[in-house]
């Protein structure tokens, strides 16, 4: 499929068994309707297992803002709040302070 | 001279400094920074800064000359000339409270975004010279060449030789008539008057004419990268554009611009990372290793060679 946004190809990736597709240009990302809610309830099972899903807000489609290609796969995406907040605790404080 | 007499001394100058203007002094004095390429202590309100030895004196005048003309934007230094002690340049700066890196939801993006785009259109001086930012970079790759054997080094070479000239140093910045920081990054902001004062921008080292661009890159490579949240990016690059900064186009892709000097700042710091783990003898570690893998991917996709041109 074309991206919404920029019209480049979007690729199909699987994440724990989710599809979502990524723009190879701009590095936005589509999901389809129930998607985000399964990331969601993925995500919380990864990172405290036990207590129910959160209610996720309706996001549809999700667009983050334009990365490079050369960024991290998850440097652009929405779902970068886990692996962008781990990487940011040990970061922040030294990476982000420094020349 | 030792570095410890350096340190004493400096200390001395900034007790002294301080004194010029308070009697009632609580005389706390504290190390800010103690580095090959400066040496910073902190007397009360004042804060003395012994800069690198190399120091070019003719080159540091006029950017200390900049940051007392725009108060409104730069820390304006309590003296207007450097001092000379033990072969350093010194120079006087009031005290600001810096950003606390201990709590990211605290970091100025805003201000950060704000303060950049006036330092962007703020008339260049006669005799200002090149912003020092590709210069830096290309002196973390020289150490990189010296570091001797390590898997990181080939991909973040690689990199850095796709770069343009200029982004290299070995070539005039393509921008000979904008203001830039040459040096952002979080540490270089504080509210003054401390406390709770607006925020300025502090460091004058790198200031100079150059690639605008340059001054956001290295928030832009740290989203790149997965360092900074989506949401803080774009808190920082919305009002640098809301204040009319001219490094990136007002809506859009901002990366035409950013994408050079992004790449150069994410080899910059890998560099820099890799150096440190040989010396040490330590393994990257994950944020580290996060840099290199950008490099890495640098490799398969060419840089977009629009940078500086975006005005």
């Amino acid at each position: 499929m074309q991206c919404p946004k920029c019209h480049a190809q979007m690729h199909t990736y699987n994440r724990n068994g989710v599809q979502i597709e990524q723009c190879s240009n701009c590095r936005g990302i589509f999901l389809d309707y129930g998607e985000l809610e399964a990331l969601t309830r993925l995500e919380s099972q990864w990172s405290q297992p036990g207590p129910p899903p959160p209610a996720a807000p309706q996001g549809y489609p999700q667009a983050a803002p334009v990365a490079p290609a050369w960024g991290a796969p998850q440097g652009g995406g929405h779902y970068g709040g886990h692996h962008g907040g781990h990487h940011r605790q040990k970061g922040f404080g030294r990476m982000l302070f420094s020349s | 001279m030792t570095a410890h007499l350096l340190l004493t001394e400096l200390a001395v100058r900034a007790g002294a400094k301080a004194h010029e203007t308070t009697s009632a002094c609580p005389c706390g004095a504290a190390t800010l920074a103690d580095r090959p390429d400066a040496t910073v202590v902190r007397h009360a309100a004042t804060v003395a800064k012994a800069h690198a030895p190399d120091t070019d004196p003719a080159g540091l005048a006029p950017r200390l000359a900049l940051a007392a003309r725009i108060p409104g934007i730069l820390l304006p230094p309590l003296a207007p000339a450097p001092a000379a002690l033990h072969g350093r340049l010194v120079t006087f700066w009031p005290y600001g409270t810096p950003v606390d890196p201990d709590d990211p939801d605290l970091a100025p993006w805003e201000a950060a975004g704000t303060l950049l785009a006036r330092l962007h259109r703020t008339p260049a001086p006669a005799g200002l010279p090149e912003m020092r930012g590709p210069a830096k970079a290309a002196h973390a790759v020289a150490r990189l060449h010296a570091a001797g054997p390590h898997p990181a080094v080939a991909p973040v070479l690689s990199a850095w030789r796709a770069l343009p000239a200029w982004a290299r140093a070995e070539a005039p910045q393509p921008d000979t008539t904008t203001v830039c920081h040459g040096d952002l990054h979080l540490g270089q902001l504080v509210r003054h008057p401390a406390p709770d004062g607006p925020w300025r921008l502090i460091d004058v080292d790198d200031l100079g004419v150059g690639v605008a661009a340059w001054d956001l890159a290295r928030p832009a490579a740290w989203y790149a990268c997965g360092l900074l949240p989506p949401e803080e990016w774009t808190r920082f690059l919305a009002a640098y554009r809301a204040e009319d900064g001219p490094a990136v186009p007002g809506g859009g892709d901002p990366w035409s611009a950013l994408d050079v000097p992004a790449r150069a700042l994410t080899v910059q710091t890998a560099a820099r990372s890799v150096v440190k783990a040989v010396a040490r003898g330590r393994q990257l570690d994950e944020v580290e290793q996060c840099l290199v893998d950008a490099c890495a991917r640098m490799g398969s996709v060419p840089p977009q060679l629009t940078a500086g041109r975006a005005k």
